[in-house]
């Protein structure tokens, strides 16, 4: 079946896709171009697992039809490491073992790096606000509160 | 299904009243697509209004301020100009939902999901805002408050379009704000809410007045019996104990859930004295 056309940027790389009109942005990045990062938890925007960065702007993109990213810019997990080099927020998670299931993890990832982009230096009261849209089923919140606290001092510092 | 994303709101507007079916504007997303994905619609025309010239800003206008369909609440936050002008608005605005769901969500979209217990609403009716609607047959401007005409039901016409929603400048010496209750701290649904406007004169007493109460009945209530408990008055105990009075027998709330009859009307005569009180300093009264 034909479908809808699509160009857009997705963490730099300029990416062509065809998507049905009634398609996600997840299901797109997920089924269609095997980035896998983000998840479907509810489906429904309530969680936060498939978050990503879309011009500028943290969403969820079991929100966003496919065809809707035209022209746009997204990013996603899969551009937050450089090669084997990790973002500072992927190695503070690991360090502060802010994860145990890890499907919540990459939203986590995504919603840090955007709250870090706009407020370097959050209060733990700013990171918790921050992150409220991203569930976690297993941390209890803190060690993930924690090691983003450490990253954005890291990140400060560098 | 068809996906369309026209450039002009007479292209929207012709797409949109020559469609057969059901169509579905698209512009936050943020309840359309949940009520796709749950199977409640299937449209047969989406149209995306994101790329019309215009629906995308917040203009300055010489009368107050002109928000685009599309722009998301996210963007009403960081208008500085905006949230001088009409904090409670704006403060209703950015209770919708999660960060991810502010980058999306629109308050023109809040109005024509028309829930009773949308947040932005009861805010925008206090603030006598005022709905620019494009249609087949030309413009038309009318109150927020008529637009919801019951749960999920709106007083639009097939093929027309919100295009923006009006702000006018707020006279001077007036404040607004907005209070809901929910039994979380964040990222819940109304179980009633309030939202207040008032104008006072140098001494203090209130001149003009809008209250408004969602989640309290099917529709948001303008609830003119409360103006006139405060208009003459300064915001004294009295005037808010009436206040309060006349909001909780003005709504007609349902027992659900969330939250009785009986505690809906308690709390919403509550959250008017106190949104009333937020107003009435942000208007300069003591």
């Amino acid at each position: 079946m034909a479908g809808i056309a699509v160009s857009t940027t997705i963490n730099g790389d300029i990416t062509e896709y065809l998507c049905q009109p009634d398609e996600t942005l997840l299901d797109v990045l997920r089924d269609r171009l095997g980035l896998t990062g983000a998840k479907e938890g509810c489906g429904t925007g309530d969680c936060g697992a498939c978050s990503i960065i879309l011009d500028n702007r943290l969403v969820c993109s079991c929100l966003v039809l496919g065809a809707e990213a035209e022209g746009r810019r997204i990013e996603t997990v899969e551009g937050m490491a450089h090669g084997d080099q990790l973002h500072t927020l992927q190695q503070k998670f690991l360090e502060h073992a802010a994860l145990q299931c890890g499907i919540c993890t990459p939203g986590f990832l995504i919603a840090a790096k955007d709250l870090l982009a706009k407020n370097p230096d959050p209060s733990e009261e700013e990171i918790r606000f921050g992150l409220a849209g991203n569930l976690c089923r297993c941390t209890g919140y803190d060690k993930i509160v924690r090691a983003v606290q450490d990253a954005a001092h890291v990140m400060k510092g560098a | 299904m068809r996906y369309i994303r026209p450039l002009s709101i007479e292209d929207a507007v012709g797409q949109l009243a020559g469609s057969a079916g059901t169509a579905a504007i698209l512009a936050g997303g943020s309840d359309l697509l949940v009520r796709m994905k749950g199977g409640f619609v299937e449209p047969d025309l989406i149209v995306d209004i994101k790329s019309i010239a215009g629906l995308s800003e917040i203009r300055e206008t010489a009368d107050g301020f002109s928000i685009g369909a599309a722009v998301p609440c996210a963007v009403l936050g960081e208008n500085a100009a905006l949230k001088k002008a009409w904090p409670g608005v704006v403060e209703a605005a950015k209770l919708i939902g999660s960060k991810q769901v502010q980058g999306r969500c629109t308050i023109t979209g809040n109005l024509c999901n028309a829930s009773p217990a949308a947040d932005s609403v009861p805010a925008l009716v206090a603030a006598g805002a005022r709905a620019v609607i494009a249609g087949p047959t030309g413009k038309r401007t009318i109150a927020v408050e008529a637009v919801p005409v019951g749960p999920g039901k709106t007083s639009l016409a097939k093929g027309e379009i919100i295009e923006a929603i009006l702000l006018d400048s707020q006279a001077p010496r007036s404040g607004d704000a907005y209070l809901r209750f929910i039994p979380r701290t964040e990222m819940d649904i109304a179980v009633v809410s309030a939202g207040v406007n008032l104008t006072i004169d140098e001494h203090g007493v209130v001149t003009a007045a809008r209250i408004a109460l969602g989640a309290a009945a099917p529709t948001v209530l303008l609830v003119e019996e409360a103006a006139e408990a405060l208009i003459g008055r300064k915001l004294d105990e009295a005037a808010l104990e009436r206040l309060a009075k006349v909001c909780a027998g003005a709504c007609r709330p349902i027992d659900d859930k969330r939250g009785t009859i009986e505690f809906r009307r308690k709390v919403a005569g509550v959250l008017a004295k106190r949104a009333a009180t937020t107003a009435y300093a942000r208007a300069g009264g003591k």
